[in-house]
């Protein structure tokens, strides 16, 4: 009794160990440096020195604060539009099609998950751009003359984040749907109800956990991505990432970095307790 | 018994990777810099293999600070962002000019480099190669742009891209007819320079199609022809030039920028003496022409010419007559705590609507 008590500590300790490393070497620490860092600033003689002036700066400055709210907005726009893309899509995968459909439809849906962001991204610039595929194309048929600019405008910056990001809130809501007894559309359809009740009374309150999974996800993709806004953004579209990469890499104020990059952490977070708390919905059943 | 042999494989690899790691020659460079059969061959002469990082001036430095100056053995920043950033981070150790054979390099080029890479008496930089920023335009369609201001220029509404960085700043300046370089010495008269081109930036953003943002960039948005008219390196218009004939490298009337990059060798390099090896390797002058003739930069090596293509000469003198190679402005030493007053004008007209 004793020694299998004994041995189960072991086991215990075997498991735990490297967990707590990982988390205390890849995560706790790197964390605490970047959140001291945050709190200094270089006084006049190239020192060190404790100071909230990075947090302040982000505040006083109309610029840096714009960046923040303009990139949280586009975030929230385009967690919705996945919303609206994402939920057909995982409702047509798990209720209308069959099961072999459904997975070769998923294999197609998870192909630009592996080319990577960056060739995605690239693949976007050829068909958008002013003698891009589609400009071409609508010019060859004769509906424009001129080509629409489409390429490095906010447009394209949201269509390519759509892209990277839709698939998170396509697999949640399938997840949640395919739970879902088909008998409870049944019993509806029978009792007289419309489509329209049946869609906004059963279908999205009973998935309404993989919805708010998905969004979350999708939210935070967005709103920490760099590439889509860098390479397909148009001239405007100052992302908030980008402020804190120029912040590590261009000025080399990592300070100043650091304190965007809580700020980014903690705002973006407090968007998402905020959405929870509208929506009704707790952390703990949406990760359930 | 498969299993055992399968460890003991790996515990074999693991250490003679290690061993070999130990001897790689490990450079962070840019693109183009580290051909390889320039690698292929000096690693068949020292047995000394190396490892190449592809990188740009921002991100070596700060990878370099991230680790107090380790993980590479060589680095080729340019030389105008030597001096602020070793005096502030000491990521670099000075140059032992008696391991570089300076027979090999041009020697006023060597001087020039050593006197703007010096701090407190020592220098940290090697020439390796040079060049310069301009205009790269599609001649067909905007037949008349030569100067910076082009890039304000209401005739190519739509057609105008340029990197949103600092030498957009110096060269808009030039075309203002100010003298940046004569104001870093007074920070405060920079400053005002700096929010007058600002303005000048910001009233002109509806004109542009986009900020280019890296060298492939730059090459895609005027060869797919979304713009006309970019600002660019020489390299990238002669290599395009190459493709199609209607676009070309324009030395701009008011001034190219001239840059130079260097070698420099980190301060916790662990195979300096690779380092150096490496150094006068790829400056010999087949070596060196070997770079030039494929990527058309300008180099260091003062024989290489014998080396060259005809081709190269042809560029050069289609876009730098006489009074434009006089004309080019060299990038000098950038004063320490310029860079923030230039990227907070940078991010205001990148947000500016």
């Amino acid at each position: 009794m004793r020694n299998n008590k004994h041995s189960f500590n072991i086991t215990f300790y075997l498991l735990i160990v490297p967990v707590l490393i990982w988390l205390i070497f890849m995560i706790v620490i790197p964390h605490a440096e970047l959140l001291i860092s945050s709190f200094q600033v270089e006084d006049d003689n190239g020192d060190m020195v404790f100071s909230f002036g990075n947090y302040i700066e982000f505040f006083t400055q109309k610029i840096y604060w714009l960046t923040f709210v303009k990139t949280a907005a586009y975030s929230i726009g385009v967690t919705l539009l996945a919303f609206i893309i994402a939920f057909p899509i995982a409702f047509y995968l798990t209720k209308v099609t069959s099961k072999k459909n459904a997975a070769f439809l998923m294999l197609l849906l998870l192909i630009p998950l592996w080319v990577g962001e960056l060739v995605t991204v690239y693949g976007w610039m050829v068909l958008l751009g002013d003698h891009g595929v589609i400009n071409h194309f609508l010019m060859t048929i004769g509906i424009i003359n001129e080509p629409i600019n489409m390429l490095y405008t906010n447009f394209s910056m949201v269509v390519g984040l759509l892209y990277m990001s839709m698939l998170f809130m396509v697999i949640p809501v399938m997840s949640t749907l395919q739970s879902m007894d088909d008998s409870l559309i049944e019993a509806a359809c029978d009792l007289g109800a419309s489509k329209w009740d049946i869609f906004t009374k059963i279908i999205i309150p009973y998935s309404m956990p993989g919805i708010t999974s998905g969004a979350i996800i999708v939210f935070m993709l967005v709103i920490g991505d760099y590439l889509a806004p860098n390479l397909l953004g148009g001239k405007n579209s100052l992302w908030f990432t980008e402020q804190i990469y120029n912040d590590f890499l261009q000025t080399f104020n990592w300070n100043e970095g650091a304190a965007f990059g809580f700020l980014l952490l903690m705002l973006s977070s407090g968007i998402i307790w905020l959405a929870l708390k509208l929506s009704g919905q707790k952390l703990e059943k949406v990760g359930a | 018994m498969s299993l055992r042999i399968l460890i003991a494989g790996a515990v074999a690899l693991t250490f003679s990777s290690a061993a070999m790691s130990q001897e790689a020659l490990k450079i962070i460079t840019w693109k183009g810099y580290a051909l390889k059969p320039i690698v292929t061959a000096f690693e068949k002469e020292t047995g000394i293999k190396v490892k190449v990082t592809y990188s740009n001036n921002e991100e070596m430095i700060a990878k370099l600070r991230a680790t107090r100056g380790a993980g590479f053995d060589l680095a080729q920043p340019s030389q105008d962002r030597i001096a602020f950033v070793q005096k502030k981070y000491k990521i670099y150790q000075a140059i032992d000019f008696t391991k570089v054979d300076t027979n090999l390099l041009i020697d006023s080029m060597v001087a020039a480099v050593k006197k703007n890479t010096e701090v407190n008496g020592k220098s940290y930089g090697v020439p390796h190669v040079y060049g310069t920023t301009g205009l790269i335009i599609n001649k067909k369609q905007a037949p008349g742009a030569n100067d910076w201001s082009d890039l304000w220029n209401p005739k190519y509404a739509g057609k105008i891209s340029y990197r949103l960085k600092r030498p957009i700043l110096i060269g808009a300046a030039f075309a203002m007819g100010e003298d940046p370089f004569a104001l870093y010495g007074d920070k405060k008269a920079y400053k005002a320079l700096i929010n007058r081109v600002e303005k000048k930036l910001i009233d002109s953003k509806s004109l542009v199609k986009n900020y280019w943002t890296s060298g492939d960039t730059q090459v895609e948005i005027i060869k797919s022809g979304d713009a006309n008219v970019i600002s660019g390196w020489d390299a990238k218009g002669w290599a395009l030039h190459k493709i199609n004939p209607d676009i070309d490298f324009v030395a701009p009337k008011s001034g190219a920028l001239g840059w130079i990059d260097t070698f420099a060798i980190p301060a916790k390099a662990k195979n300096v003496s690779a380092a150096y090896k490496w150094i006068n390797f790829i400056s010999r002058p087949e070596n060196a022409a070997l770079i030039t003739n494929k990527e058309k930069y300008g180099t260091a090596s003062k024989d290489a010419s014998k080396y060259l293509e005809p081709s190269i000469k042809a560029d050069f003198e289609r876009s730098f007559s006489k009074a434009d190679i006089d004309n080019i402005k060299w990038h000098p030493p950038i004063p320490a705590g310029f860079d923030k007053i230039e990227s907070k004008a940078l991010d205001r007209i990148k947000a500016a609507n």
